[in-house]
């Protein structure tokens, strides 16, 4: 099993420069995140919710602040660190497993085991039988699966998802949720997931992190104290929801006792 | 790349046998009638039976491996080149700003416009002609691989970072199987370049070696139309019958993109 990492965000702030001119994007952001732990972040557009993504798998760099998964500073991207991207980007060339053995090429470990690996992750994200298929005729939901599959399959220790059901229908998004619920239990591994879709968010996370934009800012931490598998039509799970849609000037949906 | 829909069909189409076969039917009607100087456009019969004498000579065959032997190495070399140049003038901006224009501007000048200088440098023997071929087969090439590493999408190498590609393997696992689409539209160009340029050296590089191209040149000394039109049957047929191979290749490397419309 995965050693499930520690993630330390501290005082984190980001900047571009447009035409010379510096945009911060991030700002103070400090934020810690337990070993398997879900942690949801929230936010509007363009409140720099990916571009922190992007800081902690290191396809960005140049920040003020540290980013310390298990007390090391992260230096550029590393196998200790998976992404699920918003598009699959799986290699259109390789077929499902070819693509999930992206994910071990470079880890250490014997052929043997990582053959074994890919096996493994293939089930557990339901696509066996789908080994040879290549990605062009696989539907979006089979392509999010095998995304994930190749980010687990060298086992991270800490997984990041990056809108992974954003591109999805609803349907196909509602039972992903629910499958990457159960491979995040049984991977045992910690998670961050950016959307911003809030009943995504609360549905998969141990806390709902609330960001605001210009620049972006961590606005409030919600915690969800909810036993899981969830339930989204339950009470608890509709109040959580609208505590966090109230922190974007939304008005809460009238409960059934305002009528 | 049309080629592979029409080979995949199940039912032959003859449409394309008409206008052929009409043509025929007009050259036959004309010779035997006697409405055309029959020493000019000889009468189908006539060249039916050189083909039968040339084929049944081993000299032909000999010069029909000649040519497609210097085909497919010029193709050779020229595509391996080729996929070289494009590859960097595609991945590296820095090479592409220092040798691009230069090899942009040279591709202007017409490829026939480069054999006088390569016979008076290289002769008129196989070195020359192989020169030539590979030449003509490189800037098809180049241009397709060029293409095709700039058509790699930063999302693709956002994933080889991720999972910490080598330089090596960022090239073979990611850029040239990214590329291979347009890489293989350009070997297609290329063979069909390859071949116009072995025929044209045989023709422009003449000497006594032996090739299609020189049994056209026999024909035409001899005022031999009938071996003329053979000739020139010869080399069509044997054209189409190298890209039918390399499309039936292009098809298999690319399974991957599954059917196109």
């Amino acid at each position: 099993m995965a050693h499930a990492g520690t993630l330390d965000i501290k005082n984190l702030s980001k900047q571009y420069r447009v035409n010379d001119v510096p945009l911060p994007v991030l700002d103070g952001i400090s934020l810690s995140i337990r070993p398997g732990e879900f942690v949801s972040i929230v936010g509007t557009s363009g409140c720099g919710k990916s571009t922190l993504l992007r800081l902690i798998i290191g396809l960005e760099g140049d920040y003020k602040g540290e980013i310390l998964l298990d007390g090391q500073h992260i230096v550029g991207t590393s196998l200790d660190r998976g992404i699920v991207f918003q598009e699959h980007r799986l290699f259109p060339w390789l077929n499902v497993e070819q693509n999930i053995a992206v994910g071990v090429l470079n880890a250490p470990g014997s052929d043997a085991s990582k053959k074994k690996s890919v096996q493994e992750h293939i089930a557990l994200v339901g696509l066996k039988g789908f080994e040879t298929a290549y990605p062009h005729q696989l539907s979006g939901g089979m392509s999010q699966r095998v995304a994930i599959a190749r980010a687990l399959v060298n086992r991270p220790e800490v997984l990041l998802l990056d809108e992974p059901f954003g591109a999805l229908d609803a349907m196909t998004r509602g039972h992903l949720q629910q499958e990457l619920e159960r491979i995040w239990r049984t991977e045992g591994i910690t998670a961050i997931l950016v959307t911003h879709d809030v009943e995504e968010a609360v549905y998969l996370g141990d806390r709902v992190v609330v960001m605001q934009p210009r620049p972006g800012r961590i606005r409030r931490i919600v915690d969800v104290p909810l036993a899981r598998p969830r339930h989204r039509g339950v009470a608890a799970f509709a109040a959580i929801k609208d505590d966090v849609m109230g922190e974007f000037g939304a008005a809460p949906r009238p409960t059934l006792s305002d009528r | 790349m049309s080629t592979t829909s029409t080979t995949t069909t199940r039912c032959i189409d003859l449409r394309g046998w008409a206008l052929p076969l009409a043509l025929l039917v007009l050259w036959w009607a004309l010779t035997a009638a006697g409405w055309v100087n029959t020493k000019l456009i000889v009468p189908p019969g006539n060249v039916l039976h050189v083909a039968a004498t040339t084929l049944s000579d081993a000299a032909f065959w000999q010069s029909a491996l000649s040519s497609v032997t210097r085909d497919v190495s010029g193709f050779g070399v020229g595509a391996l080149g080729g996929v070289a140049l494009g590859s960097l003038l595609g991945a590296s901006r820095w090479a592409d700003r220092l040798i691009g224009p230069s090899f942009h501007t040279l591709r202007q000048i017409s490829l026939f416009a480069w054999l006088p200088l390569l016979s008076t440098w290289l002769g008129y023997g196989e070195l020359a002609k192989l020169v030539f071929i590979s030449l003509s087969t490189l800037y098809p090439v180049a241009l397709g691989a060029f293409e095709g590493v700039r058509g790699v999408t930063r999302e693709h190498v956002e994933v080889a970072m991720v999972y910490r590609f080598t330089r090596v393997q960022l090239l073979f696992r990611l850029i040239l199987p990214a590329a291979a689409p347009q890489i293989a539209t350009g070997l297609t160009l290329g063979l069909v370049y390859a071949w116009v340029a072995t025929i044209g050296a045989e023709f422009l590089l003449a000497n006594w070696g032996n090739g299609l191209g020189n049994i056209i040149i026999k024909g035409r000394s001899a005022f031999n139309v009938e071996l003329i039109i053979v000739g020139m049957l010869a080399i069509g047929l044997v054209g189409t019958l190298l890209n039918r191979v390399a499309a039936r290749l292009e098809a298999h490397a690319l399974r991957w993109q599954g059917r196109r419309a």
